[in-house]
């Protein structure tokens, strides 16, 4: 078993007749915190639909856990938390997360858990219509974290999330990934790239760069991780 | 199992729109009561109505099922499910479970109604009737249930009503005998479930033996749901573009 908990050669996607993933090729490890940075319409959210099965692809293969990606056995070892919360919103938070639950088989208690991870623990008996946007957010990445997922795959988690609740999450993330879960971050803020374990720079269905923040930084010469990019970007 | 699970979500959505419930339990009932009014005879309602108690249901089961369906197949929470451990007919089952608890109820009330107080006079047994008329309602959840994969906004959904509906009605016999109509259209109202359910409740509203005729009329309309839930559950995609 190798130490990466996906990779992805060759990858290529076409939308509406647009190249959008123009064959790339990645790797993301077990046991740390991947950060898939990049400008809004780069490819980030068409590369984390390959990476759990849901997206069609026109060359290329993703292998996930050691089966391709979107085989039936990783339905219940890879948690998913899309951009959209997809959360019931006619439903309270605990009973959205209860239906979650049953579905994935995971004991009913883990409910209580993500919610307290969340910081949503508060809001169980509230329905998720009338939830503020990033507590809409937040329940949506519950259902990602129930289960013990060995890998997650998260699509810009902390939008809109206050400092400090940002924070948190990013804590948690941490210590999941101590617990040896593979996790990959999206995001378009470069500020939150410094706080990832290891970068995949994204620009224009290509990437740029897979390394550590640190590797980038003696590589381009920056220590800024935006200017980084920007270094990248202008050498591609 | 998976589809009782989505099943028992489906109704606590539902519990959460006290509204709708109230107009899925008595807009039926409330229409069979106009129709007694505007024929003001209970002979010609009774003429009339039995065919009626199918099609309502039909209607309004189509509408609810086609738009709440295209509610999850439009927003992320279809896309989760699918990267989950949730077999697509699972899902469609669920749907049809919730949907079907529903239409007893629905047709219930209806009928209760219809017989008690409104004067339908019904020759053969009131569960035989009871049990077409769910049927009814059930078939048209299933449509509704198949037809949202067709359409991408609810605007679509809702005039998939007019034209997957009205025509069934306007040739399942109810208007014009369909012997009486000419070869096309009456080659159409023989591929139309919508008919073998009319067709149905004329029959046990007429006579209290169950005859072949009868059962060959079940047999079509629940084959027509087995179809159509299927047929939904293959529209459902875990990969899309």
């Amino acid at each position: 078993m190798t130490n990466s908990a996906v990779t992805g050669t060759g990858l290529r996607v076409v939308r509406g007749g647009r190249d959008v993933l123009r064959g790339v090729g990645f790797a993301i490890p077990r046991g740390s915190v991947t950060g898939l940075l990049g400008p809004s319409g780069c490819g980030k959210t068409t590369l984390m639909r390959a990476v759990v099965g849901v997206q069609t692809i026109a060359d290329g293969t993703v292998e996930v856990l050691g089966r391709p990606a979107g085989h039936p056995d990783l339905r219940s070892r890879v948690g998913y938390a899309t951009q959209n919360p997809a959360v019931y919103a006619d439903l309270t938070v605990g009973e959205c997360l209860r239906y979650f639950a049953a579905v994935l088989g995971a004991p009913a208690r883990d409910v209580d858990r993500v919610l307290a991870e969340v910081d949503l623990a508060g809001q169980a008996k509230q329905l998720v219509g009338s939830l503020s946007g990033g507590q809409r957010g937040r329940a949506s990445l519950a259902v990602a974290l129930l289960g013990s997922p060995e890998l997650l795959v998260l699509d810009e988690p902390t939008v809109g999330l206050d400092p400090v609740l940002r924070e948190d999450l990013w804590a948690l993330f941490h210590r999941l990934a101590a617990t040896g879960v593979a996790l990959v971050v999206s995001s378009h803020v470069m500020d939150e790239a410094a706080r990832c374990d290891r970068l995949l720079f994204m620009r224009d269905g290509l990437v740029l760069a897979d390394d550590t923040p640190d590797g980038l930084r003696a590589k381009t010469g920056q220590d800024d991780l935006e200017q980084a990019f920007l270094r990248l970007a202008r050498a591609a | 199992m998976k589809a009782t699970i989505t099943a028992r979500r489906v109704l606590t959505q539902l519990r959460h729109d006290p509204r709708t419930v109230v107009m899925l339990l008595l807009v039926p009932t409330l229409l069979m009561t106009l129709l007694r009014f505007v024929f003001n005879d209970e002979h010609a309602f009774s003429r009339t109505a039995p065919a009626l108690l199918g099609v309502f249901p039909f209607v309004i089961m189509f509408l609810v099922a086609s738009v709440t369906t295209l509610r999850e197949r439009t927003t992320a929470t279809l896309e989760r499910l699918m990267t989950m451990p949730m077999g697509k007919l699972d899902l469609i089952l669920g749907y049809a479970i919730a949907f079907g608890a529903i239409a007893v109820a629905q047709v219930g009330v209806a009928t209760t109604v219809s017989v008690l107080w409104l004067g339908l006079d019904v020759v053969g047994s009131v569960w035989t009737l009871l049990l077409i008329a769910v049927l009814d309602a059930v078939l048209g959840m299933a449509l509704g249930l198949f037809v949202s994969a067709f359409a991408t906004s609810e605007f679509q959904a809702i005039q998939f009503m007019p034209l997957f509906v009205l025509p069934q009605f306007l040739l399942c016999g109810l208007l014009q005998p369909r012997e009486r109509m000419g070869w096309l259209l009456n080659w159409l109202s023989d591929v139309m479930p919508l008919s073998y359910a009319v067709d149905a409740l004329t029959r046990v509203t007429r006579s209290a033996d169950v005859d072949s005729a009868l059962v060959l009329d079940l047999v079509v309309v629940a084959g027509c749901v087995v179809a159509a839930l299927a047929l939904g559950a293959g529209t459902l995609r875990r990969r899309t573009a």
